[in-house]
């Protein structure tokens, strides 16, 4: 079973061996998860899309382990990785995958609109940008009464950037300099539409002068850059320096789901250093660090394996939801439910 | 002493930001300034910490109060006008209304919307929007008519665990004054009877209310009586209080100052067809606004919206009087 470890005593931001190894399971645990839904998919086992993560899970573990289990975490479409660091299962991933009632959002939602609030892992909603101003006011509502010390985490990509509900939040966030960390993933292609036609900027991170916010940018193929600026963003998050804005160039190395083929991604780009699978750079600087061999690296994997297929068996069994003893009422105080017509 | 409607939203929110430590009201100009209509003036000398200037962001203000509420506070979102809630549309409907279904953790937050027409307001600044809101799960609607009402239905929206859109009619604020507070009132989701009568039912709700009860005192002149229903709350909406009305006088009229087109008006009528059918004498009617964008010019707006002397030629239509 997935299990991510308590960093509440992680303050610095060094890209430590131990730092690193969880980083790189939840990375891999998360492509291979990936890989099971895409085969799910395809056998027509899985309702709607499949949306997957692949070459973001560097970025997305980084900030997934970088947080505690305190904190507020909203991710969004390819944040898998990030999920599984910041404590979700892989029974619970693939629950809301497959429809189980048991899952968080018992059928009534799923694929990545998953989230469980009261644990401050937040369910996105379709419309982008709309969940950072919700992270927001739950930072708002901690200040105000006097608990100190927690943070707030939330994902976006190149095209969520362009949206009324991102330039909203994250100034209102920079009015009321809440501990916010903002990870915008830019893969260069939202959907097929490439990043010239989103911004004019020379760069993303350059719209965290006019929100006056802190910029950082980060190789979001390398896990010991990724480890290193999420890191530090988060530190001085915590610290009370404000929004952070993180700006990591990356690629998407599959369809915006899995029905789509992506084959308006330049090739010239895979060639680029933004085109390496952040899963090879990762498994290379662990052998390089001496902190897994090829072997134990092949270990994990299988033991991996082992258990996202024992957890496919498990939630399958666990069947679809019962219509008609589903209860059908949209508000939490029942009696002002206006009566069904 | 009198106290307005207005007057009765504001002590509603001092109220609650005395008894109530999570109650916390965020909007633009709220603070010191004390809200563009007033209706929080006076409040952030008292609680500076809970009375908040936002920026012009609608959607960062309610996503925002979202976030407060999935916390634990009770906020109070003012909007400045409810026609400038639809750039907060996407968080209120697809975000609060369907946070609960989803998660199963309840959005107990409140947005005042300033509504209705008054004169001058033109295009946007004068819409009434309650049944747009209504149209989405997860959401309660209130339209309070009275001064009592706007008093005891705000304090009730804040106790509810759902998010409620409180639409409060701005031609109401200073125009209509009580001299108390009444000690009782209904809950949310119950009609009242506002006037009693055996030739026709009239449902309407916020400032339409008082054109109707004018058309009522002209009528009784000739012997003609209307019953007239104040819905309170639009959604849940109290259909059993209105058929047991069309009971006894066999002919229905809805009078609403919204758009005509899929209203709070069209959805009685079409309650009252289906599940009424047998009781009704005459086909029903309703009397809304007219399908165009609210006109600036006063002597246009008093003829765009429903007002006394339109309702009345409607009921004379319905009763063939």
């Amino acid at each position: 079973m997935q299990t991510a470890v308590d960093t509440w005593t992680n303050s610095t931001t060094a890209p430590t061996s131990a730092r690193l190894l969880e980083i790189f399971r939840s990375m891999m645990t998360a492509r291979l998860l990936d890989e099971k839904l895409a085969a799910l998919y395809r056998a027509g086992k899985i309702h709607g899309g499949v949306f997957l993560g692949k070459g973001q899970e560097a970025l997305s573990a980084a900030l997934g382990q970088a947080l505690r289990r305190t904190d507020v975490f909203a991710p969004l479409i390819r944040d898998g990785a990030g999920r599984l660091a910041f404590g979700e299962t892989v029974v619970e991933a693939l629950r809301s995958c497959l429809g189980s009632p048991q899952g968080p959002m018992r059928s009534r939602d799923g694929n990545v609109h998953r989230g469980r609030p009261r644990d401050g892992y937040l369910p996105m909603i379709s419309h982008l940008g709309a969940m950072i101003s919700v992270v927001g006011g739950m930072l708002l509502s901690r200040r105000l009464r006097g608990r100190r010390g927690d943070i707030g985490a939330t994902c976006i990509g190149d095209g969520g950037v362009s949206t009324g509900a991102f330039h909203e939040a994250v100034n209102l966030a920079a009015v009321e300099k809440l501990p916010l960390v903002i990870v915008v993933a830019n893969n260069h292609y939202a959907y097929s539409t490439p990043i010239e036609k989103q911004t004019a900027c020379r760069s993303l991170v350059d719209k965290a002068v006019g929100y006056g916010v802190q910029g950082h940018t980060a190789d979001g193929t390398d896990i010991v850059d990724c480890c290193k600026v999420i890191g530090e963003a988060v530190n001085r998050a915590r610290a009370g320096e404000g929004p952070q804005l993180v700006v990591a160039e990356l690629l998407r190395l599959c369809g915006h789901g899995e029905h789509d083929d992506a084959n308006y991604i330049d090739r010239r780009l895979k060639e680029t250093t933004i085109g390496r699978d952040c899963l090879d750079v990762a498994r290379e600087t662990l052998q390089e660090r001496n902190i897994m061999d090829a072997e134990a690296i092949a270990q994990l994997r299988a033991e991996i394996t082992r258990e996202i297929e024992s957890a496919v068996q498990q939630v399958i069994k666990e069947g679809g939801p019962d219509p008609f003893a589903h209860d059908w009422c949209a508000l939490a105080t029942r009696r002002l439910a206006d009566p069904p017509l | 002493m009198s106290i307005t409607y207005l007057n009765a939203i504001r002590e509603a929110q001092r109220h609650l930001l005395e008894t109530d430590q999570r109650v916390l009201i965020y909007g633009q100009d709220v603070g010191l300034f004390g809200g563009a209509f007033k209706a929080t003036k006076g409040l952030a000398e008292v609680f500076p910490d809970r009375v908040m200037d936002a920026p012009i962001s609608e959607d960062a203000i309610v996503g925002t109060a979202i976030g407060a509420a999935i916390e634990g506070l009770r906020p109070i979102v003012e909007m400045q006008f409810a026609d400038f809630s639809t750039v907060g549309f996407n968080q209120i409907a697809n975000n609060a209304g369907a946070f609960f279904w989803r998660t199963g953790v309840p959005v107990p937050l409140t947005v005042r919307l300033p509504s209705g027409g008054t004169s001058g307001g033109g295009p946007f600044h004068s819409q009434s929007l309650e049944a747009v809101y209504a149209h989405y799960p997860g959401l309660v609607v209130m339209t309070p008519a009275t001064v009592s009402d706007a008093y005891s239905m705000l304090i009730e929206a804040v106790t509810i665990d759902d998010p409620v859109i409180f639409c409060e009619h701005k031609y109401l604020y200073y125009h209509l004054k009580a001299d108390t507070l009444e000690p009782e009132t209904l809950p949310a989701g119950k009609a009242r009877i506002a006037r009693t009568g055996r030739d026709a039912t009239v449902v309407t709700y916020s400032a339409m209310l008082h054109e109707v009860l004018e058309v009522a005192k002209e009528l009784a002149n000739e012997d003609v009586e209307l019953e007239i229903i104040d819905l309170r709350t639009v959604k849940p909406l109290d259909t059993d209080t209105v058929i047991a009305s069309v009971a006894r006088t066999g002919r229905l009229l809805c009078a609403a100052e919204a758009w005509p087109w899929g209203g709070v008006s069209a959805e009685i009528i079409a309650r009252i067809a289906n599940e009424g059918f047998h009781l009704l004498d005459a086909p029903p009617r309703r009397v809304n606004a007219k399908d165009t964008p609210i006109p600036y010019h006063p002597d246009l707006w008093s003829i765009h919206r429903p007002a006394a002397r339109s309702i009345l030629l409607a009921v004379r239509e319905l009763l063939r009087i």
